[in-house]
């Protein structure tokens, strides 16, 4: 993606502007055509330097693979992924007795219906994980288009679109999610409608105001002078200099919908009960702490679902902070994606 | 531009957005399938076929949407929000009583946050790319990690049920006693955690900053201890940018009283928020994503004005 994206290309000149033309922006050219390549190439440098992003990086890969191979993966009748990881289904009632301690044949132990909980565990990764990044491309793809379009033509219509963001910032992510699910129904694409709808504004901010930057940059002049449309004056030469801070927030904000998927579990809303999904799987056995006063406590039921969204999140962040310290962009995620 | 000017302005722009987040909550409400009769209808199955008709009648439902919008307008004026079916009172009665609950939850975990952030912020600042500095950050992202329902669960778990020092349930004491304060411990610490680490972080960064600026190796030169330079002057520059997200935590603190309420069953609008969504309790809903949305802006509103009071340049840039 990166050996197209900076080159300056305005059709209709390639033929009439000859050699001169080219000599003359050679510079800017090879300028613009390194930026955009060292943006991947500093983020990838300084994943790899740092230990804890390392560590985040494969923490990631392996919640999401088991998640994948825990369970076969049908689509419409056809199996895509055949492997099975996970020792029992994970939601076959009474494969061991309620409320097992963790043990060789159920290392997680089990629940108060008798269901392996490392089984669930490794199944429930499959919900927030996978609605964490379906939301954020959905989110980011959005708030670029919606930001770059304010930022770049300004005035009225910057204005009106930025009155528009205000509103959207009135209403605290995570309310109005859990609104829109509780009102308009759960599962996998309603919840990624409520969580894309409160999260794409964030972006938006964020690249409107760096393009407010980027735009006064003379190979921007440059190329309008030259005929380029705004379209593409827009997509091919401000945006790409404009991403930084995006990725930066992409990153940041998969974790924060991966605990919002979980919140809504947790509450409730957006998963049928007995869903071996994080959030819900700690609803269903929250009441087993306030029952064990002082003596038994089902530690082991409320612990581990807690701890991998904790785990996932955690690495997600340290990646990000990491992507952060190399892009110096210092994007703060203050929770507008859902978390909170 | 004036002060004066910039503050008038700014008061203006918000009524628009005001506005908008009452449309958007009314339409959010009216677009969503079922509406309260058949709610009514569907909880009580001997109501007459009739009566559903009669119902919608009398509670207006065959109007245009935007007289239905007016009417609720017209209401919210008055100060009446609506009645809230299941319990036979008023939307803004609930609201009332439930409120001094929530913002007692919000001040706490705003307090906790800024005590543990700001210190925290200078702190690692000050030992930037040291040990101290790492910590710190390792902390602040666990903080922003950690999903706050868990944590309130763990917390609840082990210092209220198994070690017992705080109490489990509501003391059913008045809302300032000793009881309601030290019940309010837990909960507090969760729902400030996330704050507090978005906070020390924002701290961090613009402290580490406004370290580099000249100003401060001036002051450096001038001899004065370097804690006079880090306490004085580059702290009070720093907490400005500290004020331009605090809108964000509150929007942030609103959302997290909703799972934390639940969690701790804290009788504040965020549980009352999650009931009202389970017995579809329209009006009430209406009324509490209104005054969440009111209070959002408002803040965003008196986080602009701290900012363009603390620092001048600002009110150039409208």
């Amino acid at each position: 993606m990166s050996t197209e994206r900076g080159r300056i290309q305005i059709s209709g000149f390639e033929t009439g502007g000859g050699e001169d033309w080219e000599s003359e922006t050679a510079q800017e050219k090879q300028e613009e055509y390194v930026e955009p390549m060292s943006l991947w190439r500093r983020i990838v440098s300084r994943l790899a330097r740092d230990r804890l992003a390392l560590i985040g990086i494969v923490v990631v890969v392996l919640m999401t693979v088991t998640a994948l191979v825990a369970r076969p993966i049908s689509v419409s009748g056809m199996t895509v992924q055949p492997f099975s990881l996970a020792p029992f289904d994970p939601t076959a009632t009474a494969v061991g007795g309620r409320h097992d301690a963790p043990s060789m044949t159920h290392l997680m132990g089990t629940n108060r219906q008798g269901q392996d909980m490392l089984s669930r565990v490794m199944v429930g990764g499959r919900y927030s994980i996978s609605i964490g990044l379906v939301v954020t491309a959905i989110a980011a793809t959005v708030g670029v288009i919606y930001g770059s379009i304010s930022g770049y033509f300004g005035g009225w219509v910057d204005s009106v679109l930025m009155r528009f963001l205000d509103l959207v910032f009135a209403f605290p992510a995570l309310v109005l999610a859990l609104i829109l699910v509780a009102l308009f129904g759960g599962g996998f694409w309603p919840l990624v409608g409520a969580f894309a709808l409160v999260g794409w504004a964030s972006y938006a901010r964020i690249i409107r105001g760096e393009i407010l930057k980027v735009k006064q940059n003379e190979y921007v002049l440059a190329a309008k002078a030259l005929g380029a449309r705004d379209r593409s004056v827009l997509f091919r030469h401000i945006i790409p200099n404009a991403i930084a801070p995006v990725v930066v927030q992409a990153t940041l904000s998969i974790g924060t919908v991966v605990i919002g998927v979980a919140a809504l579990g947790f509450l409730g809303i957006g998963f049928s009960p007995g869903t071996p999904e994080w959030g819900t799987m700690l609803d269903a056995e929250r009441d087993t702490l306030a029952t064990g006063a002082g003596g038994a406590w089902y530690w082991w039921a409320t612990i581990f679902p807690g701890l991998m969204i904790f785990l996932f999140v955690m690495s997600m962040n340290m990646i990000g902070d990491v992507i952060n310290d190399a892009l110096d962009t210092q994007v703060d995620d203050v929770g507008h994606g859902g978390g909170g | 531009m004036s002060l004066q000017k910039y503050i008038l302005r700014r008061v203006l722009t918000s009524i628009p957005v005001l506005f908008g987040v009452s449309v958007v909550t009314f339409g959010i409400m009216h677009a969503a399938p079922g509406d309260v009769v058949s709610q009514m209808v569907a909880a009580n199955p001997n109501v007459p076929p009739g009566e559903s008709v009669r119902l919608r009648e009398e509670f207006g439902l065959n109007d245009p949407i935007w007289v239905q919008y007016l009417d609720w307008m017209q209401g919210i004026f008055t100060g009446d929000f609506g009645e809230v079916y299941s319990s036979s009172r008023s939307a803004d009665t609930i609201v009332m009583a439930r409120l001094p609950e929530t913002l007692l939850l919000g001040a706490f975990g705003w307090v906790f946050a800024i005590l543990i952030a700001v210190p925290g912020g200078i702190y690692a600042a000050v030992n930037k790319d040291e040990l101290g500095d790492d910590v710190s950050r390792f902390a602040a992202l666990s903080g922003i990690s950690i999903p706050n329902f868990w944590l309130g669960l763990m917390l609840m778990a082990i210092f209220a049920v198994q070690l017992d020092l705080f109490p489990t349930l509501d003391p059913q004491t008045g809302l300032l006693s000793r009881e309601m304060l030290w019940w309010l411990i837990l909960p507090g610490v969760t729902i400030g955690t996330a704050a507090s680490a978005n906070m020390m972080r924002i701290m961090r960064t613009s402290m580490a900053e406004e370290l580099n600026k000249e100003y401060v190796t001036a002051a450096r030169a001038k001899g004065l201890p370097e804690r006079t330079v880090i306490l004085k002057h580059v702290l009070r520059n720093s907490l400005i940018s500290v004020t331009t997200v605090a809108a964000f935590l509150t929007a942030s603190l609103v959302s997290g009283s909703v799972v934390v309420e639940v969690v701790f069953a804290w009788p504040g609008l965020g549980r009352e928020l999650v009931e009202a969504i389970q017995l579809r309790e329209i009006n009430l809903l209406m009324a509490i994503t209104l005054l969440t949305g009111a209070v959002v802006v408002l803040a965003n509103l008196l986080a602009d004005i701290v900012y363009a009071l603390l620092d001048p340049r600002i009110r150039d840039e409208y």
